[in-house]
């Protein structure tokens, strides 16, 4: 007998606190087996943002730095600036990267600093209980929308795959989900381009990752995987948004 | 003949989401009567004749609780 | 090496550069955006990385990821800028990286003025962001000290695994004066195996200061505090002006209004006054012993700053109810004469203290 599936060895054997469901531990698996398969883990440093995600460090089994809330693109660039040779990724999700650190994400990426973003979006601050992010669908409850998210309030959600890609600079971005086997599959297969690109010292890489919070959502965890495909993505619609090749042939992204 | 194949469930690193279940083509996976040390009921392999060895379990469990192993006679890539 | 004549922010970036502080992040600000500007040229030459942030919080949290990677790196900010970076700090703090911040102190609060000042002082010796911590503080008093304090602030932040400021006011980096940069040899220090630099051949590292289990967390808090002790028994640094001889009054000052106290001292002397200075140069550890030594043998002291008076407080912790403890000082950018200073310790002595 074969073993075609197993635990990544760029994922400790810590068992993960996320909640039953929660597709947190998907991103975290894939991110993982990339690292192995490009044999990157002894010479990466995976930054942990503020989050559900807040103990990733405990998971990646690479060196981790925790960074403040909002500020994990500005840790990894002064880790990619000190020692360029280190594979450099943030894992963050929409409270942190979207709102308190939109202006560390934006200007990482318009500097095209040559590190990996892995961009999980659930809609929500998960951690301190659901309340609103700046990706909450229009209409959405959380617990600081009581009365679902107001538009006329307080705007639509953020995409953030699409702002990114209005910069010149950035190289690799891509909108990916996980709840289900097959969006998992191309979800890896857009994480392991975003690493590649990173080997290759070649461009910024960002992957928006759609991601389900059955906790905070109030559904079960198979529910919550059919809300985010009828409800997420047609709002945030799941393609490649750039590429460094398109952008060097002056392609449709080069402007 | 269908392919041999092996789904090993780590019963207690499962939180019983259930996901695994809905995965599986072939219904192959249910979720237990019985509950784990963390008190979830945790899925298990009902039905190991109809696993074809799609790994569709492994792929979405979220906890990293499944291994997959499939007979020699035919690899399938993952 | 000959001296140069360097404007104090220049000079600043070059002791940086010679002290190995080859990764370096700013963000403008007046007044000291030389340093950046002169850093952009140079730090290509020398191999060095240069950066400027989006924000001064970036900044802090680039040294952050930098310092945890094990490499020397630095900054330099005005008043608003490393208010942005005390939580940066903070972090930096509690996961015990080696960090130098420079300070070139501008009046305030809020978006203040450009004027020198020494407002900043609570910011810097207090910890400055959240939780139990200090930074080492090193207070120049001239261009020429800058430059010798900067290659010793990246020394103790790596012996101790400690941020460490270096505080001037305006006028250290926007004066110039000759300086000269000399060799500076310090004792070896250990290897930076806790860095985060690719876990090939060892067990990995995590960089970090999230401690759910609150044992740990005091464990982390007390080995701060030790690390603190440790600075107050070795690290204290001042200079004594006048004090070989007897003298009424003591003053406390540090940095540029250190010397125009020095120039009020020469008057006083003129008129039969003797006065004595202390000038501590380690904000942070205090000199609290010098002056308690000091103290007993004057009448009362006068803490002299260009702020509303805070290291004054620093001072009467010191001395306790031993010695009335005076303050004089000018704010808003206004720097004090040497003859105000006169005249503020005349008054005391003639009993009609301010």
């Amino acid at each position: 007998m074969k073993t075609i599936f197993k635990r990544p060895e760029s994922l400790t054997l810590t068992p993960m606190h996320y909640c039953p469901g929660c597709t947190h531990g998907i991103i975290h698996r894939l991110v993982a087996e990339v690292l192995d398969e490009l044999d990157l883990r002894e010479r990466t440093v995976g930054i942990a943002s503020v989050g559900c995600s807040v103990l990733s460090y405990n998971y990646f089994n690479c060196d981790m730095q925790e960074a403040s809330h909002g500020r994990a693109p500005a840790v990894a660039t002064g880790i990619k600036r000190a020692r360029p040779d280190l594979i450099v990724f943030t894992y963050q999700g929409d409270g942190d990267l979207a709102s308190i650190g939109m202006a560390e994400i934006v200007h990482a990426a318009n500097r095209g600093e040559k590190f990996t973003v892995v961009f999980v979006n659930n809609t929500v601050y998960g951690m301190t209980g659901g309340q609103m992010a700046p990706t909450t669908m229009p209409g959405q409850v959380t617990t600081t929308t009581p009365r679902g998210r107001d538009v006329d309030d307080i705007g639509y959600p953020v995409r953030m795959c699409e702002i990114l890609a209005s910069l010149r600079t950035p190289g690799f971005i891509e909108r990916v989900a996980a709840n289900t086997p097959q969006h998992i599959i191309r979800a890896k297969r857009a994480i392991k381009k975003a690493f590649q690109y990173q080997v290759e010292g070649r461009c910024f890489s960002f992957v928006e990752c759609l991601s389900t919070c059955p906790t905070n959502w109030g559904l079960s965890p198979y529910k919550a995987t059919q809300w985010l495909e009828e409800n997420m993505v047609p709002y945030y619609p799941l393609k490649n948004f750039k590429t460094p090749e398109e952008s060097e042939e002056g392609g449709k992204n080069a402007d | 003949m269908a392919r041999q194949t092996q789904v090993t469930i780590d019963k207690n690193r499962c939180k019983g989401c259930e996901l695994c279940v809905h995965a599986c083509p072939k219904h192959v996976l249910a979720m237990s009567k019985e509950i784990n040390d963390k008190g979830y009921f945790y899925s298990e392999v009902v039905n190991p004749d109809d696993c074809i060895g799609c790994c569709f379990c492994a792929i979405t469990c979220p906890d990293v609780a499944i291994e997959v192993a499939v007979g020699d006679n035919k690899d399938r890539g993952e | 090496m000959a001296k140069v004549l360097m404007k104090g922010n220049e000079a600043i970036g070059e002791a940086g550069i010679r002290a190995g502080g080859l990764c370096y992040f700013c963000y403008p600000i007046t007044p000291q955006s030389e340093v950046a500007e002169y850093l952009s040229r140079r730090m290509p030459d020398v191999g060095g990385s240069f950066l400027q942030a989006e924000s001064e919080v970036a900044v802090s949290n680039m040294l952050y990821g930098a310092a945890g990677a094990g490499v020397r790196a630095w900054t330099t900010s005005s008043s608003p800028g490393i208010s942005l970076m005390m939580e940066g700090l903070s972090y930096i703090a509690a996961a015990e990286l080696p960090a130098v911040l420079i300070n070139i102190v501008r009046c305030g609060p809020g978006l203040g003025g450009i004027l020198p000042s020494q407002c900043d002082y609570f910011q810097a010796v207090k910890g400055g962001g959240h939780g139990d911590y200090r930074c080492m503080v090193l207070a120049p008093s001239s261009v020429q000290e800058a430059v010798d304090l900067i290659p010793l602030a990246f020394d103790r932040a790596d012996r101790y695994r400690n941020p460490v400021i270096v505080i001037g006011d305006g006028m250290i980096g926007q004066m110039m004066e000759p300086v000269e940069f000399k060799e500076h040899k310090f004792p070896p220090l250990p290897p930076k195996d806790w860095a985060t630099t690719g876990c090939k051949g060892r067990k990995r590292n995590v960089v970090n200061s999230l401690y759910l289990d609150p044992i740990e967390e005091e464990k982390l808090n007390m080995k701060l505090v030790a690390k603190y002790e440790q600075m107050k028994r070795e690290e204290v640094r001042y200079e004594e002006y006048n004090t070989d001889k007897p003298y009424q009054a003591l003053l406390v000052a540090y940095g540029t209004t250190a010397r125009i106290c020095k120039t009020a001292i020469q008057q006083l002397v003129l008129e039969g006054i003797t006065v004595a200075l202390l000038r501590p140069i380690t904000l942070f550890p205090f000199p609290e012993k010098k002056i308690q030594e000091l103290a007993r043998q004057a009448e009362w002291l006068m803490s002299v700053e260009m702020s509303t008076g805070q290291m004054v407080e620093d001072v009467r912790l010191a001395v306790g109810h031993d010695r009335p403890v005076y303050f004089f000082g000018r704010t808003g950018g206004v720097v004090p004469t040497p003859e105000e200073i006169r005249d503020a310790v005349k008054k005391h002595l003639t009993g009609k203290g301010v």
